[in-house]
């Protein structure tokens, strides 16, 4: 279970950044600098075609299939383009296990650093100070406010994303699962545990 | 630089505010603020680095007040300038220059699919063989660029071990100030929390930070 917190630390959007993005597009379309439909394309990619699910059938896949399982731990960028998946924000994959006693967060202390191919954009608390600083030194700690109480001879795993490599977690399959198919297991995947903050 | 980007060990930040079923985007203008950004980096004026740089380069107190997207607009702003694609006459009056000539977008709709397809992989190859192996003790180096670098406070100065060879990849302390790639080796290094944190940290956790060749000596 996430934080019990409704709000998030987003202004609420004021005018002024409307208009100045307005002038800056309008701008940028008369000198010709930009295309305004490759914009909507853009836009329309982020929003509707790329996500977490991408993710959670990756995931789903390991669970099924011990071979595939295998080749993502070994050469995740390569495992993932075996299921569609890769490009801007995922060129370099590592994928990194759960198990009943290790278990691995992933975080961004110097910006934002995410795999937009199989979860897509980072939602804001991960883009956060209060994450970003504290991961790092307190992992057991944000993990409680994520609801996720670590017993102490469980190990846990920070990815600090420094460079141009990308995390996925691979978390455990839950227990009682054996009757489900691939698709039902992909239902059950969440970004958070994707990402580290949930089991 | 020594900035407020680099945020990890900070303490005073307050609770992580969760955002139950988040949106996207929370306002239409985020998107456009993102599909700027993109499709303006087609130009290929500025690279990935630089991009990140820019932010670093905001007053901290400006750093921390604005939202995510706030900042993707105002270092595109800053970097349209820098690099000349805009006047700042023509920022600030929101029209082009008189008599100025239109360009061709490089990043047509069409193209949009396959720009993020390929996306822009860092990675380079480089001869000979990696300067240090899976297993050896290595010390993040002392130092303290005033331009961009990926070498966290926390790190530096601490011992771990190499737990992986990622290959070779961009350089980011040369790339961001287009004084070339400077390809190298990129490990992945584990520090335990002990060794960052000291006493108060777990006796079991550990930190694997992503670190290039010129970030590490032997320890």
């Amino acid at each position: 279970m996430p934080p019990n917190h409704d709000h998030h630390d987003h202004q609420d959007v004021p005018s002024d950044p409307t208009l100045r993005v307005k002038a800056l597009e309008s701008l940028l379309v008369e000198k010709g600098l930009v295309d305004p439909a490759a914009l909507d394309a853009l836009i329309d990619t982020y929003e509707h075609k790329v996500g977490p699910r991408n993710g959670a059938q990756v995931v789903a896949r390991a669970w099924v299939d011990p071979a595939y399982k295998e080749r993502l731990l070994a050469d995740a960028t390569n495992a993932i383009a075996e299921l569609g998946y890769g490009g801007r924000q995922g060129e370099h994959m590592v994928v990194v296990e759960n198990t009943p006693h290790v278990h691995n967060l992933v975080v961004c202390t110097l910006c934002s650093c995410y795999p937009w191919s199989v979860l897509g954009l980072p939602p804001v608390w991960y883009k956060s100070a209060p994450y970003r600083s504290r991961a790092v030194i307190d992992p057991r700690g944000v993990l409680r406010e994520f609801g996720l109480d670590l017993p102490p001879d469980t190990e846990v795993r920070v990815w600090d994303s420094t460079a141009e490599l990308r995390y996925l977690v691979l978390p455990e399959r839950p227990a009682g699962t054996e009757d489900l198919s691939e698709e039902q297991l992909a239902a059950l995947v969440t970004r958070d545990a994707m990402v580290g903050v949930e089991r | 630089m020594n900035g407020i980007h680099d945020m990890g060990g900070m303490q005073a930040m307050g609770p992580i505010q969760y955002e139950k079923n988040e949106p996207t985007f929370h306002a239409p203008w985020e998107g456009r603020s993102l599909a700027l950004n993109l499709a303006a980096a087609a130009w290929r004026k500025w690279n990935i680095d630089a991009g990140r740089h820019q932010i670093e380069l905001f007053a901290p107190a400006d750093y921390l007040r604005l939202s995510y997207y706030e900042k993707w607009i105002r270092r595109l702003e800053e970097l349209l300038v820098k690099t000349g694609l805009v006047t700042q006459a023509e920022l600030e009056s929101g029209k082009p220059a008189p008599g100025s000539p239109k360009a061709t977008p490089p990043l047509t709709a069409d193209k949009v699919p396959s720009m993020l397809r390929s996306g822009g992989p860092a990675s380079r190859n480089v001869p000979g063989p990696s300067r240090f192996k899976v297993g050896q003790r290595v010390r993040a180096r002392n130092i303290n660029p005033t331009g961009h670098t990926r070498l966290p406070r926390y790190a530096r100065g601490k011992t771990g071990t190499i737990h992986l060879d990622h290959g070779a990849y961009v350089f980011p302390d040369t790339n961001a100030h287009f004084l070339g790639e400077k390809p190298q080796h990129v490990y992945s290094v584990r520090f335990t929390t002990r060794e960052l944190w000291g006493e108060q940290a777990s006796p079991l956790d550990a930190v694997y930070v992503d670190m290039w060749d010129d970030y590490l000596e032997l320890a």
